[in-house]
């Protein structure tokens, strides 16, 4: 009997973007959580027994811990995860012609001015397409460098040693509940490698891989920068995600060696139905480098701090994100830095925007050991609330037993105020321009370091985001 | 034809949007295509006041009487529908728009007075704000700083006119541009507005001040005073050289009287 599922969609605020479809996954397992269903994502797999005996403990903690009492409300995820089907074969998941994508979503991939071969892939068609070619002539250019950019799936398989060493060392599974399920179902993801002084230019970026593979709802990915290289990884899209599930939990590892320089960046804009919590911690070693350069829009809670732990001396970390929660959503982000050695360094910056009932809270950890003499690090958030209804909270924790640490900590909240509307719209602007340039004005110093197609779309996002909220 | 006002104010009353008390007590003003008016007044006599009621800050409410900018009815209209039709106000305190550059902030003001659809031609824009920048006298790496952003009180006026000067409005309102400008700003500024007035004869100025200085180098054609919401006299240049003298006394006094 092919199963009959409501396909929830797009993000943007109303949630008007659902339909239904009629494909039959090959091969899932059934709906909830037990050994046996690790089991079989394990032997799918073709799993060595290690990592089906890791899994298994990973399952173990996850049962024992309790759901987070803090950050947002899980109240109802329980329930989703009683419903969610942990391992559903990739290829087959998302099979669908181009035709049965409803008008109205083809129209707002349209209006982002996402290019086709893009809108097809985001609307998990899995028809073959330029990018591809790209991608080949790229990844050919990066094994003769020794670098190896794969699925986590593959990587596990074809550098078995290089993996082992290193899968679970940043972000053990007993690290938080979340973790331990991840660490339990994993599936899709990435496997980077960087040779020791390989300086990459392009960026590699997720989407070439998982246009064979989509990126799974509890995607695993492991990076190991070596010493002195240099590279950036760019995964997600500004585009609405498009998927069955509703419910996200990654788990991002990056080991960056000694004077390496590493950043990660990812804009995600899922629907409003998700939970999306994600773990993602960078160690950073002596003299490192570590970026992670992080947008969330949409899903209905998003819970995600990504974390430097700066090991080694003059190690340094930095942490910019971009959070948008409209209507009904909540984004509880932020970051988390870890001075372990001496003169390391450290920044956040976090900007978010609140729109009709959203809410967003930065919640940020800064650690300083004793022992990290001349740490520095510095905490910058700002909140821009939309309407009065928009919402904006700040946890920053601050622990320090180190004292010559330097710890400096800004919050400021504002409003678009009227004069500014009334200043833009005396010179010509509609409403829905006039905040949409203000709100652009207020990303602006994390968006000029997007790589510039996906600032733009971030820029045409909020355009359409902007024109819900005035009237 | 060219005795039709192109703005004309008849019995104007305004207040703040849902207080009690009227600020514009009746105003009535007609300016002719090409004209310059300069209006003068104590403080708080109402003249940003009724400056903003013709710009349509949503902040005050007509209570009595019209305006009408070529012919239509500009109390009906949205600010940025009176904008597009082109009324322009420079502001007395500009507010600041962070992360906005002047150059993105009048490239999206040009690109918004484009039908649906037209793109802005980039290359001609640049030109354009180039050139603009060049006659006010003003370092190319200005159109990058975010708008008002930090700016001296000076730089926030000077960057109203070079906004005037790119969007080339009909119906130029300036309010006291010309404070918190030093000397030679003051000429450059003045000198902008008459290049602008020589380039488009008909374009027609509403100028706010306070001081003579200002009108020794735009010569208006007509000059008002208000005091408390109402114009108490009209005249020629010589009425604004009578108030250098006098100041505001002998409105006062004939208001109590
Ligand atoms: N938004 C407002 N809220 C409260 N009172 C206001 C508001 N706007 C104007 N007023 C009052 O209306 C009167 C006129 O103000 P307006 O700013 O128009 O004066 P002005 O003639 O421009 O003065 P100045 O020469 O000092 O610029 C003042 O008493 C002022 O306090
Ligand atoms: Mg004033």
């Amino acid at each position: 009997m092919p199963s009959n599922e409501v396909i929830h969609g797009l993000g943007l605020d109303d949630y008007k973007f659902g339909f239904v479809t009629d494909s039959e996954p090959v091969f899932r397992t059934r709906p909830g959580l037990d050994a046996d269903v690790v089991r079989q994502i394990s032997a799918r797999k073709d799993e060595p027994e290690w990592m089906l005996k890791r899994r298994l403990k990973a399952l173990r903690i996850y049962d024992a811990k309790p759901m987070p009492q803090w950050g947002g409300d899980l109240s109802e995820l329980q329930e989703t995860l009683d419903q969610t089907y942990f391992y559903v074969k990739p290829q087959e998941q998302m099979e669908r012609s181009w035709d049965d994508v409803p008008e109205n979503i083809k129209q707002t991939f349209e209006r982002l001015g996402i290019p086709e071969a893009e809108r097809r892939l985001l609307a998990g068609v899995g028809a073959q397409y330029d990018s591809e070619m790209v991608y080949h002539s790229l990844k050919e250019e990066w094994e003769s460098r020794g670098v190896i950019f794969d699925s986590i799936e593959d990587g596990l398989k074809n550098h078995p040693e290089l993996f082992r060493e290193h899968f679970g060392t940043v972000i053990p599974a007993a690290d938080n509940k979340f973790a331990a399920l991840n660490s339990a179902v994993w599936s899709g993801g990435s496997f980077v490698y960087i040779p020791p002084g390989v300086e990459l230019e392009t960026p590699l970026q997720a989407y070439f891989r998982v246009n064979q593979e989509r990126l799974g709802q509890f995607e695993r990915t492991l990076i190991i920068a070596g010493e002195g290289s240099r590279a950036h990884y760019i995964e997600g899209c500004t585009a609405p995600v498009y998927s069955t599930d509703s419910f996200h939990s990654g788990v991002i590892e990056i080991i960056v060696n000694r004077d390496a320089r590493f950043r990660y960046t990812t804009i995600q804009n899922w629907s409003n139905n998700m939970y999306n919590l994600v773990t993602q911690r960078a160690l950073v070693h002596q003299g490192a480098h570590m970026e992670w350069l992080d947008g969330n829009l949409g899903s209905k809670l998003t819970m995600k701090y990504p974390s430097c732990y700066l090991m080694g001396e003059g190690a340094h970390g930095e942490i910019l994100s971009i959070a948008y929660a409209g209507d009904g959503q909540h984004q509880d982000t932020g970051g988390k830095v870890i001075h372990v050695a001496p003169n390391t360094s450290s920044s956040i910056v976090s900007k978010s925007i609140s729109k009709g009932t959203g809410r967003s809270s930065y919640r940020g950890l800064c650690k300083v050991y004793d022992g990290a003499s001349n740490a520095k690090s510095n905490v910058e958030c700002d909140a821009l609330l939309i309407n009065e209804t928009s919402r904006t909270d700040t946890f920053p924790y601050i622990e320090i037993d180190e004292k010559s640490a330097s710890v400096g900590h800004e919050a400021t909240v504002s409003k678009v105020g009227d004069e500014q509307l009334f200043y833009l719209m005396s010179r010509g602007m509609d409403e829905a321009e006039a905040m949409a340039l203000i709100v652009r004005g207020f990303i602006e110093p994390i968006a000029k370091e997007l790589p510039l197609e996906y600032a733009v779309e971030l820029n045409r996002l909020i355009e359409l985001e902007m024109e819900g909220s005035v009237g | 034809m060219n005795d039709r006002p192109i703005l004309s104010v008849t019995g104007l009353g305004a207040r703040v949007a849902e207080e009690d008390q009227d600020i514009l007590k009746g105003v009535d003003l007609a300016i002719r295509p090409g004209q310059i008016h300069a209006i003068m007044g104590p403080n708080g006599s109402g003249k940003s006041t009724l400056a903003k009621v013709i710009a349509g800050h949503p902040g005050y409410e007509a209570t009595a009487g019209s305006v009408f900018f070529q012919g239509e009815d500009l109390l009906e209209m949205e600010p940025d529908e009176r904008a597009q039709a082109g009324v322009f106000m420079a502001f007395q305190y500009p507010v600041a728009i962070p992360g906005v550059s002047i150059a993105n902030f009048l490239r999206t003001a040009l690109q918004a007075r484009l039908e649906n659809g037209e793109e802005l031609d980039l290359f001609d824009f640049q030109e354009l704000l180039m050139e603009r920048m060049e006659l006010l006298r003003m370092d190319p790496s200005f159109a990058q700083r975010a708008v008002n952003d930090g700016f001296s009180g000076g730089e926030k006026k000077r960057n109203e006119i070079l906004q005037m000067a790119v969007l080339k409005p009909a119906l130029a309102v300036m309010d006291e541009t010309d404070s918190g400008l030093d000397i030679d700003a003051l000429k450059v500024v003045a000198h902008g507005v008459n290049t602008l007035k020589a380039e488009n004869p008909g374009m027609s100025v509403l100028l706010i001040t306070h001081y003579q200085r200002m009108l020794n180098y735009i010569t208006p054609d007509v000059v008002h005073v208000m005091v408390n919401g109402r114009i108490a006299e009209s005249g020629g240049p010589e009425v604004a050289l009578g108030l250098e003298e006098q100041g505001y006394e002998k409105y006062r006094r004939a208001q109590v009287a």
